[in-house]
């Protein structure tokens, strides 16, 4: 299967007094409609590692390709279009904006691409929001919603356009075990309906164990690759 | 609605208590400034119309003293047919004594036609008593002139000449022009009267006229001496002759300006800095739709929309208090029951204030604008 994401020979150096290299040559490619973990200790590079597959960071060296589009090249607002078209992204922090409501804050990233939302989006909003069973508070502003259902709006608002690659960072890292399991679920069904590639950094193996594919990472380079 | 102007309305609204205080704070910077505009704006409208509104803004008149002009019928077709010139009249003035008991008292008789007593002396509008000269050997005199020479309506005054002519006329009507040394000294009658007391035969010793546009007077009075052409007549205008006051006006005009200025800078200050916090405030906001793939331009136009949607709001708001401030000055300040400036709206320079604040606001929202420009999505995720 072709890759949706691939990394060539990324380095990435904080530069200060002194220099720190937090990745080192790494070469990773993700499969379109794969499910995936990266795993790691804490300050092991995996958050910056997927920060660099996002596009939301640029490696020191090497490439990365999304779609096989080198992202090297391109202007910032190049690259945000990548971004708004490919990637869909849920943080450890729902970070919703506050002064917006659930449905606008899940529209958000599809006016950014696309001005008016159409009816068609509409209605696939409604089908997100029902399959992560919060249609009752969509209305709400997302101050006015509990934990599990802020991050669940999150998740459909990294949905809304229909993006190739979800990119997950610690997604339950706030949540209870409860809601951790029902994302999960969540994450698998998309996964397995509309066959978008999921990229989940966790420091939790119990969860990494759940997807098909396990990257290990310790200090900046890749330590293991399983595939299930 | 573009995305970041939505943004920026949502910003402004999700802070209401805020932004009411921007809005208040900046608003009545803008009242000061229109106030202080308006108030000046009246003021020297008032004193010039006080101190040249009643009388000729150009005047025509031999270059020689005591010499009169004949030719003056053809002087008033060249001036009326000149674009930039109003009505156009003719007088006589000529000295003469009116008696007091066995006192005499100097006095001024001006015999003027029709248009200079209406449209450019404004008797008709400045008789406080009696009515306008229906007829040869009638007289129109000042209020002070009346009350010094205790004389009442349809009394009659002997007009003396130095020449040694006497004449007596009926006092018609008492004329009020609120400036001392005419209502102290004029003894009004019509053309031919004055011609006849004091032999001038069908010659006059003006042409006066007033323009339109007060400060054009100058280069109106300009093109007339040039289209004359005649050595032997000299063209007066308001501006050359009240020197003082002009300079006055400027300077009043020049720190009008300057405080003007000032105010327009210091709302500029008040907003980049307002706004330079509201980017701290919003940055992890900024952040996230960053990550979501809005472009930089765009985050960054939300901050220039918040600086001109203020400026708007706090425009009108400011422009309605400041006219309230000036209605509130002109209705209250009086003096002897009488407002001490005449209220002067003046569309022009509110649009004027208006449009500064808006431009104004527009570049301050540019300094947090370029702040938001360095902003990236990973500083905002890395803070959690």
């Amino acid at each position: 299967m072709a890759a949706v994401i691939e990394l060539k020979g990324v380095d990435k150096i904080y530069r200060g007094m002194p220099d720190v290299q937090v990745l080192f040559g790494i070469d990773l490619a993700f499969e379109e409609r794969s499910f995936n973990s990266i795993v790691g200790e804490s300050g092991s590079g995996k958050s910056t590692l997927l920060n660099i597959v996002g596009t939301l960071d640029r490696p020191t060296n090497g490439e990365v390709l999304v779609d096989g589009i080198a992202t090297a090249g391109m202007k910032k607002d190049g690259v945000a279009q990548v971004r708004n078209r490919t990637i869909g992204f849920v943080f450890q922090f729902h970070y919703l904006l506050p002064e917006f409501t659930a449905l606008e804050n899940v529209l958000m990233p599809y006016v950014i691409g696309h001005r008016k939302p159409s009816r068609e989006v509409l209605d696939w909003a409604d089908e997100l929001f029902e399959l992560a069973g919060i249609t009752r508070v969509k209305n709400n502003l997302a101050t006015k919603m509990s934990g599990g259902q802020q991050q669940r709006t999150a998740i459909v608002r990294a949905l809304i356009n229909k993006p190739r690659v979800v990119l997950a960072d610690e997604p339950t890292g706030n949540l209870d075990s409860e809601n951790t399991a029902n994302i999960y679920a969540r994450f698998r069904d998309i996964n397995e309906r509309y066959g978008t590639t999921f990229i989940i950094v966790t420091h939790d193996r119990r969860v990494a164990e759940q997807t098909d594919r396990i990257v290990e990472i310790r200090d900046g380079r890749i330590l293991m690759d399983i595939a299930k | 609605m573009s995305l970041p102007l939505r943004i920026a309305v949502r910003f402004l609204l999700s802070g209401k208590a805020q932004t009411i205080l921007i809005v208040g704070g900046i608003a009545v910077a803008i009242s000061v400034q229109v106030f202080v505009g308006l108030l000046l704006d009246s003021l020297q409208a008032g004193l010039i119309q006080n101190t040249v509104g009643n009388s000729p803004q150009i005047t025509i008149t031999s270059a020689e003293e005591n010499v009169t002009i004949g030719q003056w019928e053809e002087i008033v077709t060249l001036s009326e047919s000149l674009s930039g010139t109003g009505p156009v009249g003719v007088s006589v003035s000529a000295n003469a004594f009116v008696n007091k008991g066995n006192d005499t008292v100097p006095v001024l008789v001006r015999g003027l036609d029709a248009v200079a007593v209406n449209s450019v002396y404004g008797l008709s509008d400045n008789l406080y008593e009696g009515a306008l000269i229906q007829s040869s050997g009638e007289v129109l005199i000042g209020r002070d002139l009346s009350e010094e020479l205790e004389i009442s309506l349809g009394d009659r005054l002997q007009v003396r000449t130095p020449g040694g002519a006497a004449v007596d006329y009926r006092v018609s009507g008492f004329f009020d022009l609120g400036v001392a040394a005419i209502d102290g000294s004029w003894v009004v009658t019509n053309l031919r009267t004055a011609q006849n007391l004091f032999g001038f035969g069908d010659r006059v010793t003006s042409v006066e006229m007033k323009v339109p546009e007060l400060f054009t007077a100058d280069l109106v009075a300009g093109n007339i001496e040039a289209l004359l052409d005649d050595d032997s007549l000299k063209v007066a205008n308001w501006k050359d002759e009240n020197e003082s006051l002009l300079n006055a006006i400027q300077s009043q005009s020049i720190s009008s300006n300057m405080i003007q200025v000032v105010i327009i800078i210091s709302v500029a200050i008040a907003i980049a800095s307002i706004l330079s916090i509201s980017v701290l405030q919003k940055r992890r906001q900024v952040g996230i739709l960053k990550a979501m793939g809005i472009r930089d331009s765009a985050a960054s136009q939300i901050f220039v929309y918040q600086g001109l949607l203020i400026g708007v709001i706090a425009g009108i708001v400011g422009i309605a208090l400041g006219v309230g401030l000036l209605w509130s000055f002109t209705t209250f300040a009086t003096s002897g029951g009488e407002s001490v400036i005449d209220f002067r709206f003046d569309p022009v320079f509110m649009l004027r204030s208006f449009v500064v604040a808006i431009v104004a606001s527009g570049i301050a929202g540019l300094i947090p604008a370029r702040r938001s420009l360095q902003l990236t999505p990973v500083e905002v995720i890395r803070e959690g």
